[in-house]
């Protein structure tokens, strides 16, 4: 057989790095035979529901539980007074704030958990829970960051009364949580003294929910001879929960049992532990039997962790060329009622300080103010890194508004500021170091496939004709994303570094198991990791089985979000399958009798070097391993790495979007869009091309629709999917897609992450696009979302 | 999302249906397609303790050419509206309207009935009824009655349906030749209610317009049949001048309540461009 052909078959039978998989995980998805928590059904099972607050802002005089105790099938109603005693009513949030489990005599929003009521079924919990009576005495809401800093303002958390020092500092009022700055003040209040041009935007970022399709939830089952729990829990983080039940129960790590099963979708919602989760496992040791708690859609969206609400002021100053010369951010962060976001414990805005984005600016400083308010508590990640959406969004609507106020096209403006290549790596004013980019060829691959000029051309004839009844509008983005957190030695959760992890058994037969400390919800890890492990050890892809979400079986590590999947644990199981690799090589020198140097690898084998008729193929090396291995060594085929990266990834993008606005009703029409992603190494294009395409159309919902207002008493409006937008596949434009390859240097298969990018990067493209359409008439800037309500009201503001 | 308890009652005959009303009076519901009364009562915004469910009551389905009318069975669906042949060589709005209504899976459940009787002015078909001049057949203890669409409508879920009574049949005269019509819905989303839509019916000869209908959807408590504004179109020819004044006098009768859809100023507004709309489309459509 002629050997090009045959190597050919052996690659592609490896299903390795490259090729497009597809996905294993598809099968049971598309048949219903996914096994998510609502799914678990345990002997003696019982069914939690929890009693909310219908007000905003409200001290409670009594709850009166014995109606709801007396309903025929309740076995359990739980208020804070019963979790007293095992100090439960308050648990630690991964902010270094405390959040109330159960109401303690105050609530402080909407929907705020008060009584956990369980019974038989979900049917006779959902009437008890009307039985139970709760006296509450309404007190004055603020939903408005800026007014809840008014000296007068009411006391949003009076359990936190004296205490003028929080997790991060000095609180300067009593809403108050902490204030957060980083880079040099004074030589950037210089540089804008010292500047030719300086713009300022102020911008809001709408209170907006991850929406998951599969709601949050728990079965938790406490074996009461044996001592162990055993947590169902649809997690992104199920090691992270299973320390935080440790540290709230005082049972030891090794009784307990985390298992995420099939999750459907997070997006950085699943992250936290809720107070159901809580709930659910004291009443299973109280009772004695497993407790299932399981959110309802509308309880998902209004209780549990929201994303954003960031009111941003950026500044930048520049030369009149447009070359920037330093950027001041101020942020008033709103995050609800508990500081409950889920950041790195050193950094309460997350990652924002990557704001100064792809673009080489000398002086930077960003001052965040976190702030309580009566609204559900959060602020963490939607599909992005922590905060990089905002960031990102800032630094990209800036560079628009001083686009415009000098004249300077928007493309053009970005290639006068960009880090150039040769810059890589590149130290941010804001002390980050970029490991690597190529921005300026990203960009004009995107204004060549789209024919940039002529966009412009059509977009300047239909300007000047009044008659047209549309506005038509071009965003360009060129971000860049920080993701894969992180080093142990600015990252950790809860002390813990925010490494991870893999381990990998070869069976003698060569097939092999392999188990992650992330957690797939979506991503297709099943597939990807084994793709990772056949290039480095030679295993072919369909002869391993990747494990993940079970905390007995899986190594720990700190769980999947953030894009931290392929950077971090991507990396473990890379090196995980390169010390199969060298142990298969010592075995394989053992069986040919030659030195271990003087062997190749070779796709799925070893050969020895100049004579390439002596080989050893891994599936005869994995059996030698378990009977004939070399003398002194143990037998066996197995790998276990932990690996602490030595940096973020820096994964980049250049979006462009077309969209037409028709003028009389707000309606919006996005034509085109353009992406193109560079996130270094592509392990499965096909995968990659998916989770661009989810992405995308997360970015849009969030551009055009999605929001999560108040009205002035603290309700919460549109917590339905009536109201809240999920797009179908009637709304979602047609995606172009496009790459790049710029491999990250630490990294070791030089992959970077990319299921975040395009939901970072879409999103203040789209902004552009709809500030470009009215630009000629003045606009700067407005916020989103932008429904044909909230278009039609900015048209009409400017007279059209 | 747990309704209150109730009884089911599921029927196969007319009379069984008139019973039960009249056996659990206040107490009870009819359950046709379900889309707006379940999700009321996994809200618990509606508690009913009966529910009567008309699936399985064969004579409220199905759809007939009788003389000059088309009989629609209340519990048809509105994806027998989409695939029906007769429809869409008589009466081609009501796939018109039936296509913009929710997605798939809720019109294969959904049904005219149910959507007509519940008074919710947020459905599509009541306008649409209105602009077609549709007769509603109401029966009860006492026998059937039938009631104009044009005056079924009282308020907010407040129709001439009586207790004991249930909407049997829909008809609709056929359109005289000349006759195009159309609807046009804004709305934010698949699944969503109009922000404001409107039906329109005009019948042109010789190119002057000789008689016009036009509703509107959601822009009130019930829907509005917008009688000047189709007046102002008779005896013109429907160019953009006639549409536009058309237009601006439904403006005139709508009482939207605000919502996140939007505020008054912005539904009455659209409401005058989706008449426009509809207008321009349903005089195209007035072939000869």
């Amino acid at each position: 057989m002629d050997q090009n052909v045959e190597n050919q078959g052996r690659l592609e039978k490896l299903e390795g790095i490259g090729c497009s998989r597809k996905r294993r995980e598809d099968p049971r998805f598309i048949q219903g035979k996914g096994n998510y928590v609502d799914d678990i059904k345990l002997p003696g099972m019982l069914f939690a529901v929890m009693v909310r607050s219908p007000y905003a802002h409200a001290k409670i005089n009594s709850i009166d539980t014995s109606k709801a105790k007396a309903y025929p099938g309740v076995h359990a109603v739980l208020t804070a007074e019963d979790l007293k005693p095992l100090k439960l009513h308050w648990m630690p949030t991964l902010a270094g704030d405390v959040q109330a489990v159960l109401a303690d005599g105050h609530v402080s929003f909407q929907n705020q958990e008060v009584a956990f009521v369980v019974a038989d079924d979900r049917y006779i919990a959902a009437d008890a829970a009307e039985l139970v009576e709760v006296d509450y005495e309404e007190l004055p809401v603020i939903v408005d960051p800026f007014k809840a800093l008014a000296p007068d303002a009411p006391v949003i958390r009076p359990d936190l009364d004296g205490k003028d020092v929080g997790a991060h500092g000095a609180r300067k009022h009593h809403n108050h949580i902490f204030n957060w700055q980083i880079g040099d003040k004074d030589k950037t209040d210089r540089a804008f003294s010292d500047a030719e041009v300086t713009v300022a935007q102020d911008m809001h970022y709408p209170r907006v929910h991850h929406c998951p399709l599969e709601t949050c939830g728990s079965v938790a089952s406490y074996d009461a001879i044996r001592g162990d729990l055993t947590v169902w829990i649809t997690s992104q983080a199920p090691h992270v929960v299973r320390t935080v039940v440790g540290m709230l129960s005082s049972i030891p790590e090794s009784k307990i049992r985390i298992i995420s099963p099939d999750i459907g979708g997070g997006f950085g919602n699943k992250v936290g532990v809720y107070p159901g989760y809580v709930c659910a496992i004291v009443a299973s040791i109280v009772l004695g039997r497993p407790v299932k708690w399981i959110e309802s859609r509308s309880e998902n969206l209004t209780t549990t962790a929201f994303a954003r609400d960031y009111w941003m002021s950026g500044e930048l100053a520049a030369d009149k060329n447009g070359r920037i010369k330093a950027l001041r951010v101020n942020v008033t962060a709103d995050h609800g009622a508990f500081d409950a976001c889920a950041d790195p414990t050193k950094w309460p805005a997350g990652m924002f300080h990557v704001c100064t984005g792809s673009y080489d600016i000398p002086n930077a400083h960003v001052s965040v103010d976190g702030v309580y308010t009566n609204k559900f508590p959060g602020g963490v990640a939607y599909r992005c890194s922590f905060r990089v959406t905002e960031a990102v969004y800032l630094v990209e609507r800036m560079i628009d508004v001083l686009a415009q106020k000098l004249g300077i096209d928007k493309a053009e403006i970005r290639k006068r500021n960009f880090i150039k290549h040769e810059q890589f790596p590149y130290l941010t004013p804001l002390g980050l170091e970029f490991d690597s980019g190529n921005y300026l060829p990203a960009l004009d691959k995107v204004l060549d496939a789209v024919d940039y000029k002529a966009l412009r051309a059509e977009q300047a004839q239909k300007r000047a004709d009044p008659n047209c009844p549309t506005l038509m509008g071009i965003g360009i983005t060129t971000f860049t994303e920080i993701v894969g957190a992180g080093p142990s030695k600015s990252c950790d959760i809860l002390g813990i570094g925010m490494f991870d992890s893999c381990e990998i058994r070869v069976h003698p037969d060569g097939s092999a198991i392999a188990r992650m400390g992330t957690i797939s919800q979506g991503q297709g890890h099943q597939t990807t990791y084994a793709q990772i492990i056949a290039s480095e050890s030679g295993i072919a892809a369909s002869q391993i089985a990747v494990e993940e979400g079970d905390t007995s079986t899986a190594p720990y590590g700190l769980g999947t979000y953030g894009s931290r999947s392929t950077p971090v644990a991507g990396a473990a199981v890379a090196r995980a399958s390169r010390k199969i690799r060298e142990k298969a090589r010592k075995i394989a020198a053992h069986l040919l009798e030659v030195s271990p140097d003087d062997l190749e690898f070779d796709l799925d084998q070893f050969k020895v070097k100049g004579n390439p008729a002596k080989t050893k193929s891994m599936k005869e090396i994995a059996w030698a391993a378990y009977n004939n291995v070399p003398e002194g060594m143990e037998m066996g085929l197995e790998a276990v790495d932990y690996y602490d990266p030595p940096n973020f990834t820096f994964p980049f993008g250049a979006y462009l979007c077309v969209l037409d606005v028709t003028k009389k009703t707000g309606e919006t029409k996005v034509r085109r869009f353009y992406a193109l992603d560079d996130c270094g190494t592509r392990i499965n294009p096909m995968i990659i091309e998916g989770q661009i395409h989810g992405g995308l159309t997360e970015g849009f919902a969030v551009a055009m629709g999605q929001e999560l207002p108040y009205d002035e008493q603290g309700n919460v409006l549109g917590g339905t999917l009536m109201d809240y937008f999920l797009p179908t596949s009637m709304e979602t434009p047609h995606w172009e897609t496009d790459f790049t390859v710029t491999p990250s240097p630490h990294h070791p298969i030089g992959a970077k992450g990319v299921a975040e990018s395009p939901h970072v990067g879409s999103i203040p493209c789209f902004s552009s696009a709809m500030v470009d359409a009215f630009a000629h008439l003045g606009t700067t800037h407005f916020n989103m979302p932008y429904n044909s309500y909230r278009v039609w009201q900015h048209a009409q503001s400017l007279g059209i | 999302m747990i309704p209150r308890p109730f009884e089911y009652h599921a029927p196969t005959a007319l009379p069984e249906v008139i019973a039960l009303l009249g056996q659990y009076g206040d107490e009870a519901k009819l359950l046709a397609g379900g889309h707006s009364l379940l999700p009321m009562m996994k809200l618990r915004f509606a508690g009913p303790g009966h529910l009567i469910d008309l699936r399985k009551v064969a004579e409220l389905k199905g759809i007939a050419l009788v003389g000059g009318e088309i009989h629609i069975g209340a519990m048809t669906t509105e994806n027998e509206l989409i695939f029906s042949t007769l429809l869409a060589k008589h009466l081609p709005l009501l796939a018109e309207v039936a296509r913009q209504i929710a997605d798939p899976q809720v019109r294969y459940k959904g049904t005219l009935g149910g959507d007509i009787s519940h008074g919710d002015p947020g459905n599509d078909h009541p306008a649409v009824m209105m602009a077609m001049d549709a007769t509603f057949v109401l029966a009860g203890a006492h026998g059937e009655r039938l009631v104009k669409a044009s005056e079924f409508f009282h308020g907010l879920y407040d129709t001439a349906l009586t207790p004991g009574e249930v909407m049997t049949q829909i008809r609709l005269p056929l359109p005289p030749a000349g006759t195009g019509s159309s609807y046009a819905k804004l709305k934010r989303k698949t699944g969503d209610y109009a922000t404001a839509a409107a039906a329109a019916v005009v019948q042109v000869k010789n190119s002057v317009c000789v008689q016009a209908r036009i509703a509107l959807t959601n822009v009130g408590p019930t829907a509005l049949l917008a009688g000047d504004a189709a007046a102002s179109l008779v005896g013109k020819t429907i160019d953009e001048a006639a549409i536009g004044h058309a237009a601006a006098l439904a403006m005139k009768i709508c009482d939207p309540t605000p919502d996140l859809r939007g505020d008054e100023a912005y539904k009455t507004a659209m409401a005058g461009q989706m008449v426009e709309r509809a207008l321009r489309t349903a005089a195209a459509r007035c072939a000869i």
